[in-house]
C-alpha cells in the first residue's frame, strides 16, 4: 500500500515538522522470498534539524533515505513531507562513493542540478562560484573528477547538493570512504555550510562520532529488519567545531551511551551474517 | 656462491646506467618508417631482376608512376571524392540512428527486449551478402551505395551504443532523477556522454566496415569510386590502377584512424587527459 502525500496537507497542520514519517515499512521481493528492509519507522523531524540516523550495516538506512529522495517506494505506512517553497527542489542528495559525472568538470558537476532546473546562466555562476569557494574549490572549476582526491570529489558532491538549494539535505554516509583526517575537515566544512542556511538534513552513518558531531538528534536503529531502536537528542550549541566539540567529556558520554544501544544491534547483526554464511 | 664470487658480481653490475643517445621511443618510430620502405625496397629490387611476376605483383616504381599519372589527369580525385561522399552520407544515416535506438535501448529495458532480438538475428548476416537485395530495391544509383554503408555502419554503433549505457554505473542515473533531470536531459547528460567511450569504439569500427563495403558495393552497378577503380582496372588488366586504388583505400583507412583519434580526444577528454 502506498500512500505519499507529497502535499502540505497534515504536516501543514504542525508547521514545524518537515518530515512525517508513520508506520513505514519496505518489503523487497526477491527470488529467495520477500525481505524486510524497512519495519514501522516513525519519525518527525523539525524544520531546520539535522537529524542523524545511525545503525548497523545492513539495516536499511540507504534504503530510507532512497524513499525520501524519491528514487525508491515504500510498501506500506505514510511519509509526508511539507511542500517546499515555489520553485525550490524537494531534496538533494549527496550519495555515498563517487557520484560526480566524470564526463563533467568540477563546474558543470556542482552546476547539475541548477542546470537541468534552466535556470538563468548568471545565477548559476553567482551560486555555483559561492559554493565552490565556500568548498575551496574555485582553484580546480575545470578539472575533472578523476584528476581530485577522494576528500575533493566528496567536496564538489555537498556543493552540487547545496549549490541545489534543496529544501531538505539528504546525505548518505558522504563521508564513509575518506581517511579520518579528511573527515574531520569536510566535517567542519559541512557545519560551516550548514551555518549560514540551517537546511533540514537528513545524515546517514555507521559512525557514531559522527553522528555526536554533526547531530541536533540521532535515531539508533535495530539490525535487520530495520527499526527505530531509541532516539537521542545532542544537547550541544551551535556553532560547533568538531576538535574542541569532541574534547568534552560530556560528548565521550554521549558517545559512550550510544554505544551501549548500538553495540547489541552490531552484534546482532554480525550473528545474521554469520547465520547466513554458513 | 661465495661471498667473494657475490662481491665480484655486484661490483659487475654497479656500473653507471649507459647514456642512450637515441630513446627507446624515437628508435621504434623509426622502425615503424624503415620496415615498409625496406619491403618496398626488396619488392623493386626482386621486380627488376625478374625473381617475381610483375604481371602480379608490379615494382612500386612503376605503381607510384601510374598514380601520378592518375593525380595528374584528375582520376584518382574523382573516385576518392565519389567513394568519400558516399561513406559520409552512409556513415551519417546509418550511425545516427544507430546511436539514437542503442542508447535509448540501453536506458528502456522494455524497448531492448522487444528490438533486441531483431538487432541480434540481423546482425551475423554477411553485409556483403545482402547486396543484390540493396541493388534490388535501391537501384543502381547512388543511394544503394549509402545504403550498403550505413547498413555496415549500423550496427556496431547500435551494439556499442546499447553496451556503453547499459555499463554506466547506476548511481549516475539515481543522481539525474535526484536533481530532477527529464528523460531527455537524462539521455543527453548521463545516458550520451557516460556511453561515449564505447560508442566511438563502434564508430571505429563501423567506419572501418563502412570502407569494405563502399569497395564491394562500387565495384558492382557503378561508374564511380575507388571500387569501380579497382574493378574496371581488373577488366582492362592494368594491375597498377588495381594496386593504385588498394593504396588509396589503405591512405583513407589511415586517416579516418587518425581523425577519429583525434576526435575521441575531442569528445572524451575526461578518459585521456590527466
Amino acid at each position: 500500500m502506498t500512500t505519499t502525500t507529497l502535499t502540505d496537507g497534515a504536516a501543514a497542520a504542525n508547521q514545524d515538522t518537515k518530515i512525517r514519517i508513520r508506520g513505514l515499512s519496505k518489503v523487497f521481493q526477491t527470488k529467495s522470498g520477500s525481505f524486510t528492509a524497512l519495519d514501522d519507522i516513525n519519525l518527525d523531524i523539525p524544520v531546520g534539524c539535522f537529524f542523524m540516523i545511525v545503525g548497523p550495516s545492513g539495516c536499511g538506512k540507504t534504503t530510507l533515505l532512497r524513499i525520501l529522495a524519491g528514487l525508491e517506494e515504500h510498501s506500506s505506512g505514510s511519509l509526508e513531507i511539507a511542500s517546499p517553497a515555489a520553485n525550490r527542489p524537494g531534496n538533494s542528495m549527496v550519495f555515498q562513493g563517487d557520484s560526480l559525472f566524470p564526463w563533467m568538470t568540477v563546474w558543470e558537476n556542482a552546476a547539475y542540478g541548477l542546470t537541468m532546473r534552466g535556470l538563468p546562466k548568471s545565477e548559476i555562476k553567482n551560486v555555483v562560484g559561492h559554493y565552490l569557494s565556500r568548498t575551496g574549490l574555485s582553484r580546480f572549476h575545470d578539472y575533472y573528477p578523476h584528476q581530485l582526491s577522494g576528500g575533493m570529489r566528496q567536496r564538489v558532491s555537498i556543493a552540487r547538493a547545496f549549490a541545489n538549494d534543496p529544501d531538505i539535505l539528504l546525505m548518505d554516509e558522504p563521508f564513509s570512504a575518506l581517511d579520518e583526517q579528511n573527515k574531520v575537515l569536510l566535517q567542519e566544512e559541512l557545519l560551516r555550510i550548514w551555518e549560514e542556511t540551517r537546511k533540514t538534513v537528513m545524515f546517514i552513518t555507521h559512525s557514531v562520532d559522527e553522528a555526536v558531531t554533526l547531530g541536533d538528534r540521532i535515531m539508533i536503529m535495530t539490525a535487520h529488519p530495520g527499526r527505530s531502536k531509541v532516539m537521542v537528542d545532542v544537547p550541544f550549541e551551535r556553532p560547533r567545531r568538531v576538535l574542541e566539540l569532541r574534547a568534552r567529556p560530556e560528548y565521550g558520554e554521549l558517545v559512550y551511551n550510544i554505544w551501549g544501544h548500538l553495540r547489541e544491534e552490531v552484534q546482532r547483526a554480525r550473528s545474521q551474517d554469520e547465520g547466513r554464511a554458513s | 656462491m661465495t661471498n667473494a664470487a657475490q662481491d665480484a658480481n655486484l661490483k659487475t653490475r654497479s656500473f653507471a646506467p649507459r647514456r642512450r643517445s637515441w630513446s627507446r621511443e624515437s628508435v621504434e618510430r623509426a622502425m615503424n618508417i624503415v620496415s615498409p620502405v625496406a619491403l618496398l625496397l626488396i619488392w623493386e629490387l626482386c621486380a627488376r631482376a625478374g625473381w617475381i611476376d610483375v604481371r602480379f605483383f608490379p615494382a612500386p616504381s612503376k605503381v607510384f608512376q601510374v598514380m601520378y599519372n592518375l593525380i595528374q589527369n584528375g582520376q584518382l580525385e574523382k573516385h576518392v571524392w565519389a567513394s568519400l561522399q558516399r561513406l559520409w552520407w552512409g556513415i551519417l544515416f546509418g550511425g545516427i540512428p544507430a546511436l539514437a535506438l542503442g542508447v535509448a535501448m540501453g536506458m528502456y529495458r522494455t524497448l531492448r527486449v522487444i528490438v533486441e532480438p531483431v538487432i541480434m538475428a540481423t546482425y551475423p548476416i554477411p553485409k556483403s551478402a545482402i547486396l543484390p537485395l540493396i541493388l534490388l530495391i535501391f537501384g543502381l544509383g547512388e543511394a544503394s551505395k549509402i545504403v550498403m554503408v550505413a547498413t555496415g555502419v549500423f550496427y556496431p554503433i547500435l551494439i556499442n551504443a546499447m553496451a556503453g549505457v547499459l555499463e554506466i554505473n547506476k548511481i549516475y542515473f539515481d543522481v539525474g532523477r535526484n536533481f530532477g533531470a527529464s528523460r531527455w536531459q537524462v539521455f543527453r547528460t548521463v545516458a550520451l556522454p557516460g556511453a561515449m567511450p564505447l560508442i566511438m569504439t563502434g564508430i571505429k569500427l563501423g567506419v572501418g566496415l563502412g570502407l569494405v563495403l563502399i569497395a564491394i558495393a562500387e565495384m558492382v552497378g557503378a561508374k564511380s569510386g575507388l571500387g569501380y577503380m579497382i574493378w574496371n582496372a581488373w577488366e582492362i588488366l592494368s594491375v597498377e590502377t588495381m594496386y593504385v586504388g588498394l593504396i588509396s583505400i589503405a591512405v583513407l583507412g589511415l586517416v579516418f584512424t587518425l581523425l577519429l583519434n583525434e576526435l575521441e580526444r575531442v569528445i572524451v577528454p575526461w578518459k585521456s587527459s590527466r
